[in-house]
């Protein structure tokens, strides 16, 4: 064959692969909604960016006259591209090629980049549009998801990984996604469940829906496995261009700067914050004031309102946001809460991203179902991250601070480099109510008017505990400062600890009380 | 306890005015366990029942069959008495916790 001849049957064979299922399963994928695989990566990365990998591909079925059917890439393209002008690692499932279904080749076409992605240090994201293993495969299917899963955890906490289940994602699927930093899940498209409604009918009885069980809104508001939902498509391929912009290419790096941005001018402090802390606000127009263009990227928005996570930048520079949300739940920790920060403060630390933890808390959610589901357990990963945590750590504690709550919020006592409250901050052991009802339970009972002497004990309570001036004189917190001032002060503690050194024991690694 | 509104909750004896959400709103009252009810365990068929109503029961006496993800759990009694009613049939899909037998 001439040289010539030899390139013809190259491009007729890459032509011949690159149409996936074919023209009747494309327009079938489209009814539904969905992109195909190739222009999910086209629309996700930079404009031409993507070099395909493993394009020639044979699947391994042996069995069931497998052998005789020809699957173009085994149903999952994989490469590399790049994403606001850095490298990553992609594979995305194609669900016109058998329905995605995964089979040892297919496996092993994604273990292939998931290698590539660590040894050279840049993020992985997977595109999940699969229905499921591919049966006819048997055991083979099953080592390829084992082979995944091994990988998600070696490389997590060293590059980020980022998935985006575009499709079903269901059974044995499900733990690659669980094991990634980041689940992104798309309105009416994503569906996630270990077990589906047929089963779920079949042995219990229980109807539902496939959006009821595991949608997207299921995902991102009752169960916390998503972190980013989108209405369609394109908006989810913004958002992850978005977080990559805010976090570094692996846990050797910083997230590159960007150009400083004064915050609007529409969120003023004072205007803001009730002075009475029994009432609401919310939290994210103090986090407006503070940053960057007043730009706070929210991570699980829906789920756990209590609490507020999510990126943003001070001074151009790449920060975590930790927050309670007097709005919802008067910012309480519970269960759900504690587990949304703490894996937050856990990604941010291993991450290289200085946290910033907004305070205002009356303490833990009592309750029955609180404790029955763990919430000590829980709880105390909230603890256990910022302990462990050797990134910078500022506080602003801006009104209630008290008990469990301040000390779990990072507080002095759990490691923060510095800790600031506003002068509306009240750092005490409960509020004032709770307390004065304790310490003087026999002088409010045998009073001759126990309510009168209850609000005369609450109002010397207040006046003598419910400010920052007890934990300042302490020693606990730094500085009391202007709420004005916060953005200020802030920028300049992040200057000055740009070059932060802190080490820990080493270990094979924690305990955390997962 | 304090009357609250629906848009209050009350930490350490204090009243807060804050969204509560829905998971909050819903979430299941706690009920002290009967030791006269029988419940399911788990969601399944019931395939078999040994009792019948009036019949007295010891401590450990099989009750019933609960079939369950392809197991035939057998279900035996934790107290000794008398048995009241049979809320159940065989053949029957019972959903967890639901009840199979009142004792008097």
């Amino acid at each position: 064959m001439s040289i010539l001849s030899k390139l013809k049957d190259f491009l007729f064979r890459q032509e011949k692969v690159s149409v996936g299922g074919g023209e009747k399963a494309i327009q079938k994928q489209k009814a539904t909604g969905k992109l195909t695989a190739r222009e999910r990566i086209d629309s996700l990365l930079d404009p031409g960016t993507f070099f395909e990998f493993d394009l020639f591909v044979k699947h391994a079925g042996k069995d069931f006259g497998m052998e005789n059917k020809d699957l173009p890439a085994d149903g999952v393209i994989t490469g590399t591209g790049m994403i606001i002008g850095h490298p990553v690692c992609i594979f995305a499932q194609d669900f016109t090629v058998a329905g995605g279904s995964l089979g040892l080749a297919h496996a092993r076409k994604i273990t292939k980049i998931m290698d590539h992605s660590v040894k050279m240090g840049i993020p992985l994201i997977g595109i999940n549009d699969s229905g499921g293993a591919r049966i006819q495969e048997g055991v083979n299917s099953l080592a390829g998801y084992g082979e995944i899963f091994y990988r998600n955890t070696l490389a997590s906490g060293v590059i980020p990984q980022i998935s985006v289940i575009l499709g079903p994602c269901a059974g044995g699927a499900v733990y690659s996604p669980a094991l990634t930093d980041f689940v992104f899940v798309v309105d009416q498209i994503s569906k996630m469940f270990i077990t589906g409604p047929e089963v779920i009918k079949t042995v219990l009885g229980e109807e539902i829906s496939m959006e009821d069980l595991g949608g997207a809104r299921i995902q991102s508001e009752i169960t916390g496995n998503a972190h980013f939902f989108a209405k369609d498509e394109y908006e989810c391929f913004d958002q992850i261009r978005k977080l990559l912009s805010y976090i570094p290419w692996n846990n050797s790096k910083k997230a590159d700067p960007y150009t400083p941005k004064k915050p609007k001018q529409d969120y003023v402090i004072e205007k803001i914050i009730p002075s009475n802390p029994t009432l609401p606000y919310d939290i994210r127009d103090i986090i407006y004031s503070i940053v960057d263009d007043s730009d706070f990227f929210e991570v699980q928005q829906y789920w756990a309102a209590n609490i507020v996570i999510g990126f943003a930048r001070l001074n151009g520079q790449s920060i975590g946001i930790i927050g309670n949300q007097p709005a919802v739940l008067a910012g309480v920790l519970d269960v759900d809460s504690s587990n949304k920060a703490a894996r937050f403060i856990r990604f941010c630390n291993a991450f290289n991203i200085p946290l910033l933890t907004l305070v205002d808390l009356p303490g833990y959610l009592p309750g029955v179902d609180q404790e029955h589901a763990g919430v000590i357990r829980h709880g105390a990963k909230v603890l256990y991250s910022y302990s462990e945590a050797t990134v910078l750590k500022m506080t602003v504690i801006l009104r209630k601070a008290y008990g469990g709550g301040y000390i779990a919020m990072c507080s002095r006592h759990l490691g923060a480099d510095f800790v600031y409250a506003w002068p509306t901050a009240e750092i005490a052991v409960m509020g004032p109510e709770g307390a004065a009802n304790i310490i003087f339970k026999n002088e409010i009972s045998t009073a001759a008017d126990p309510n009168a002497m209850r609000q005369q004990k609450v109002k010397e309570y207040t006046e003598k505990f419910a400010n920052p001036y007890v934990a300042a004189a302490n020693g606990y917190i730094d500085a009391v400062i202007n709420p004005e001032e916060t953005r200020r002060i802030l920028i300049h503690t992040l200057n000055l600890s740009a070059a932060k050194k802190e080490s820990r024991p080493a270990k094979k690694h924690g305990i955390p009380p997962f | 306890m304090i009357e609250l509104k629906p848009n209050q909750l009350v930490i350490d004896d204090t009243v807060y005015e804050t969204k509560l959400t829905r998971k909050f709103r819903f979430r299941k009252k706690y009920e002290a366990p009967n030791p006269k009810h029988l419940n399911a365990f788990i969601p399944g068929v019931i395939s078999d029942i040994y009792v019948k109503p009036g019949q007295h029961v010891k401590e450990g006496d099989k009750i019933l069959i609960l079939e369950a993800m392809k197991m035939k759990n057998t279900v035996t009694s934790e107290i000794t008495g008398k048995v009241k009613e049979i809320k159940v049939t065989s053949g029957k899909m019972v959903t967890k916790n639901q009840l199979l037998i009142e004792f008097e």
